[in-house]
């Protein structure tokens, strides 16, 4: 076992990947994710990997999308403007259907923003952000540990369903220390038989491409990723439910905003009042049965939020409206507090 | 238990450092912990400051609004955070860069002239270990035991004469009467 040692959680990001076989980095420094960035450059050039600073976003999304058609493990990190940016390279290799992890440690918007914590791309993430019919498989870890093991998983998920993953971070956690341990695992090589690595004159070449000029050819790329999709809402929904078996109330919160919820949850029920928590993991595919689920059993739900409500819309669509869903957010790079959340909780019980 | 800790002063007191060292002195001794850094334009020339929490429990928000425990290195963060301390706080005041009293009764207030001592005893950039170590005495939240371990961990191995300077300012706090 791996001895735990403090650690910020853009770093652990940066060791987990390269324990999980990930050699080959490309990025641009911007606050707050940065760290990552400088990690990979100390590390990669001493394990025989490559980090490169690229001219800009643009460049470095499609220096992954390169790599990845080559069949290698490829990674990106940002931080919300410089993952606009990079839509336009994500939407090509969702369109190839290649691997690839694209961290995003979200910072306050829109435009240039600010430099604080937010969970304002929340849309972008998990509804496509660039163009097309896609969608990228979205993690949204919630402590210095979960930024290392997440990483780790949409590895796997990119290579198990040929599909671009984002780990969804924010500012807090990428810059947070705690305790984490970062095993070494075993990396079972992944057959890529459609990486264009060479013929060696064996076998008729391979074609990474996104472009299909014929609509109907177009069509049923777009149709068979669409039954991938339906593989992976049915498989790889990931969630926490804490406080959740007798709750009549329930906060929906992921990240950062679902560890101050935890607090805000403990401190109701010594109150009195029966809330749970539950903690989408997986950010898309959403959680949607345990909420449907949870909509029979409470009275109503705390969508809580770093945005000006972004899950909102999910979990009043997975709840069928059948129960009112308010709202407990901050925007711009504030952080609510505890406290906030406990008032929201006791005004849903108060309905 | 649970301690909330603030630690806050100017960039390049070693506000984060302080911190880091206290978050590690917990890891050893069992507990849940997390090490949380202001960052942006504010370091410079602002106040710099940053979030210890030690908990037997694991830690849910990492953000401390209500310190247990504020170290204040200069007079805005005393002025910034005399307010937010729970009741019963315990603080600990550079008293030689800080001039005024606490003005709430209902804290317990340390008065230790860290940046004096520090000088005194030719150590002049550890004055933050020396608030460390009357902190780690009062408030009894990490003990002072096994201190080389723990500073092994935020002090360079390439330079080891950082251990023993380290050393005597936690050890300089820990004894000041005051």
């Amino acid at each position: 076992m791996a001895e735990k040692v403090l650690m910020k959680g853009n770093e652990a990001i940066a060791e987990a990947a390269i324990k999980a076989g990930c050699r080959h980095y490309f990025g641009y420094p911007i606050t707050p994710q940065t760290e990552i960035a400088a990690y990979m450059a100390k590390r990669m050039p001493k394990i025989g990997g490559t980090f490169l600073q690229a001219e800009s976003e643009v460049a470095a999304i499609n220096m992954v999308y390169g790599v990845a058609g080559a069949g290698f493990r490829v990674m990106t990190s940002s931080s919300s403007p410089g993952v606009s940016l990079k839509q336009e390279g994500i939407s090509y290799i969702a369109g190839a259907d290649l691997p690839a992890l694209i961290v995003n440690v979200q910072r306050g918007g829109p435009g240039l923003g600010g430099i604080q914590p937010s969970q304002s791309d929340y849309f972008q993430a998990t509804k496509g952000g660039g163009h097309g019919d896609y969608h990228l498989i979205v993690l949204a870890p919630a402590s210095v540990q979960e930024m290392a093991d997440l990483t780790g998983k949409a590895f796997d998920l990119a290579d198990k369903y040929r599909c671009p993953t984002m780990l969804l971070a924010d500012g807090t956690l990428g810059q947070m220390m705690e305790p984490v341990e970062i095993p070494d695992v075993e990396v079972t090589p992944v057959e890529k038989p459609w990486a264009v690595n060479g013929t060696k004159g064996k076998r008729a070449h391979n074609i990474v491409n996104s472009l299909y000029l014929k609509p109907d050819q177009l069509e049923k790329t777009n149709f068979e990723r669409f039954e991938k999709y339906k593989q992976i809402e049915e498989n790889e929904v990931m969630y926490e439910s804490f406080m959740m078996e007798d709750a009549e109330y329930c906060v929906v919160a992921f990240g950062i905003a679902a560890r101050i919820s935890k607090n805000a949850v403990v401190a109701a029920r010594k109150n009195g009042i029966k809330v749970g928590l539950i903690r989408p993991i997986t950010l898309w595919p959403f959680p949607t049965e345990v909420i449907a689920k949870a909509a029979e059993q409470v009275k109503g739900f705390v969508s809580v939020e770093l945005s000006m409500g972004q899950m909102i819309e999910d979990v009043r669509l997975a709840s069928g409206c059948k129960k009112p869903v308010l709202l407990c957010n901050r925007a711009g790079g504030m952080i609510m507090s505890p406290e906030e959340v406990l008032a929201k909780i006791d005004e849903l019980a108060a309905l | 238990m649970l301690t909330q800790i603030l630690i806050a002063g100017f960039g390049g007191q070693g506000v984060l450092f302080a911190g880091k060292f206290i978050a590690y002195k917990g890891l050893f001794e069992g507990k849940e912990v997390s090490w949380l850094p202001s960052y942006g334009p504010e370091m410079r020339g602002g106040t710099a400051n940053c979030s210890v929490i030690l908990s037997d429990d694991p830690v849910g928000s990492p953000i401390v609004s209500n310190p247990d425990v504020l170290m204040a290195m200069n007079l805005p963060s005393l002025d910034k955070y005399e307010d937010a301390c729970v009741p019963g706080a315990k603080l600990f005041i550079d008293s030689t860069l800080i001039e005024r009293k606490v003005v709430r009764g209902d804290v317990d207030a340390y008065y230790i002239p860290a940046t004096k001592l520090a000088n005194d005893a030719g150590i002049p950039t550890l004055a933050n270990m020396i608030m460390v170590g009357k902190m780690i005495r009062e408030s009894g939240c990490i003990t002072f035991d096994d201190m080389e371990e723990a500073l092994k961990k935020v002090v360079s191995a390439k330079r080891a004469n950082l251990l023993e300077v380290n050393l005597k300012a936690l050890k300089t706090g820990y004894d000041y009467e005051g």
